[in-house]
């Protein structure tokens, strides 16, 4: 079920302001520290009680400032993953799991909690206490599950390990999850759907590939424009140690080898990193060409401009300077060929196997 | 040591102790308050509840006396009910309750505070009502300080002695203590190895008592 979340609260300079749905799944909130994004979470949560707002979730109300409803924090039902995993350090992992409710043995496996149950948090290793953290939030069973930065205080290695429970997550528990990040390849890897928040202003909620095209109404969205295409893994080649991906019949290499043959990958795209060429190139070292259409050009505030193209229904961007889109001719419709210079892959769980 | 040298310490262990357990209750819920609470009067009774740790004993033990006193308002009430403490071993304990009650706070309140605020947060956010939250994480994690606190209490309360002599007298069997009694040992030429053999137990007591709080305030730290 999904949760409405309407606010609006005077936090010293910053007026912070939402206005989302969110449905079952990921919706990240991406934005700059001290963008107002924990203060939307303990908003949700009722740790902080803002001026003005509406929140429904679970099909319940728990905040209607219009008709005077305000249900303190622990009568909302929300998991709440803060960013240190503040788990009780006079009680066991198991009793700190199951502070809010019965925990599901299942969850404790998936997890990987089991040799754990007995110990204290203060002998745990970070990723160990998140993931503890994790399954102490879920055992609420909650109407949304709130997750703050869960992993910015965890080293690569860590978060290699928990970022497949959090898209297992996403992909089973049919509940809204809201995500705080201020990093675009945990956005490209988990999202379907993306909040863009700047000084307390947050964005209309859109798709992560709507969102990783770029909104040019924002510096920010601007800052983060690239692409996100979605690829399924056709093979590897061992001796130049590259992955053979496709959309459609379209074939893209990445480097290294990147999950099995029929998983779905997210490749993420940085605006900058795609460069246009009329004609197929000759004699280039890029290894991803893609076919393309112009859908439209938003000139930028300074010598830059973003063109959006089409390859296959998916959306891609190219930075560009003004000068070579006037010197290419580019306009919306035109055929073009993409050139992709890098591309950070995603691997992705196909669904239900 | 005397039979007499142990009815005093007797006495004087079982109103210090009487003194620490009946006002424990009480000095958790004034430091719960004044480490979480916020309301109008925090600041008043923060003042309150400090007053007997600056007030000269005497003080405290003369308005104890006005209170107290078959005359005072409440003594008026009490004593024809049998239940008077003025000049009694009772009275004894609520002289030292009340001279120890700011340190015993003083103690649980800086445990309180200092469990991190994070942890009632999560808690909330588990669906622990305020009260779940008090009684499952912040006591428990505050139980060094609050244990420090006690004994620390039932130290002041076995030293009192201003208030103590000013409100309930110096009446051996009755409400003679050990500093009251060390007291009136010195003022007798020829009784001071009577008086000598009480601080010797006095100052056993006391470093007791500072070495449990210091062991506790160590378990304290080891735990965060």
């Amino acid at each position: 079920m999904s949760a409405l979340v309407s606010l609006r609260h005077r936090l010293g300079a910053v007026e912070l302001s939402i206005e989302a749905e969110m449905p079952p799944g990921i919706t990240v909130l991406f934005g700059p520290s001290g963008a107002g994004k924990t203060s939307i979470l303990r908003a949700i949560a009722g740790l902080l009680h803002p001026e003005d707002g509406r929140i429904t979730a679970g099909g319940e109300t728990w905040l209607d400032t219009g008709a005077g409803i305000d249900l303190p924090a622990h009568r909302r039902r929300v998991g709440y993953v803060f960013q240190e995993p503040r788990l009780f350090p006079h009680l066991t992992v198991a009793r700190n799991i199951a502070y809010g409710g019965q925990p599901d043995a299942a969850l404790i496996e998936l997890l990987g909690l089991g040799p754990l149950l007995s110990r204290r948090p203060g002998s745990l290793s970070g990723g160990e206490a998140q993931r503890v953290a994790l399954a102490r939030a879920l055992s609420r069973d909650p109407s949304i599950l709130l997750m703050d930065e869960p992993l910015s205080a965890l080293d690569l290695g860590l978060k290699r390990d928990i970022l497949p429970f959090f898209e297992r997550l996403r992909d089973e528990a049919g509940r809204p999850i809201l995500y705080v990040s201020h990093d675009i390849d945990e956005v490209a890897r988990l999202a379907d759907r993306v909040i863009l928040i700047e000084d307390g202003r947050a964005g209309p909620s859109r798709t992560v590939a709507e969102a990783l095209t770029g909104d040019p109404g924002s510096a920010l969205g601007r800052a983060i424009a690239g692409g996100l295409l979605v690829a399924t893994v056709a093979a590897h080649d061992p001796e130049d140690n590259l992955t053979e991906a496709r959309i459609g019949d379209q074939r893209l290499w990445l480097p290294g080898r990147i999950g099995e043959p029929g998983d779905r990958l997210r490749l993420r795209l940085d605006a900058r990193d795609v460069t246009l060429a009329l004609d197929r190139p000759q004699g280039i070292s890029a290894l991803n060409i893609l076919p393309a259409t112009v859908t439209a050009i938003d000139p930028g505030p300074g010598a830059g401009a973003l063109v959006r193209l089409d390859h296959q229904g998916q959306g891609l961007t190219a930075r560009l300077t003004r000068r070579s889109v006037t010197a290419l001719g580019l306009e919306p419709g035109r055929r073009v060929f993409a050139i992709l210079k890098t591309m950070a892959a995603t691997p992705e769980r196909v669904a239900g196997g | 040591m005397t039979p007499a040298d142990w009815v005093t310490i007797w006495l004087s262990l079982k109103v210090a102790l009487t003194a620490t357990v009946v006002s424990l209750p009480f000095g958790i819920l004034v430091a719960l308050v004044l480490a979480r609470g916020r309301f109008p009067g925090h600041g008043a009774l923060n003042i309150l509840v400090h007053l007997p740790l600056v007030l000269p004993p005497v003080v405290t033990g003369y308005l104890l006396l006005l209170a107290f006193g078959a005359q005072g308002p409440i003594g008026r009430v009490l004593e024809p009910l049998g239940l008077g403490i003025a000049f009694r071993w009772t009275g004894a304990a609520l002289a030292a309750a009340v001279m120890a009650f700011p340190l015993m706070v003083r103690a649980i309140r800086l445990a309180i505070e200092a469990v991190p605020e994070g942890l009632p947060e999560a808690a909330k956010t588990l669906g622990a009502s305020p009260l779940r939250v008090v009684l499952t994480v912040i006591l428990p994690l505050a139980l060094p300080g609050i244990l420090a606190g006690a004994i620390l209490a039932l130290a002041k309360a076995l030293g009192e002695f201003g208030a103590t002599i000013t409100f309930v007298s110096n009446i051996p069997g009755q409400t003679q203590t050990i500093p009251t009694a060390i007291y009136a040992a010195l003022q007798i030429p020829g009784q001071e190895p009577a008086a000598a053999r009480l601080i010797l137990v006095s100052i056993a007591i006391s470093a007791a008592a500072l070495i449990a709080s210091e062991w506790l305030a160590t378990r304290a730290r080891r735990r965060r």
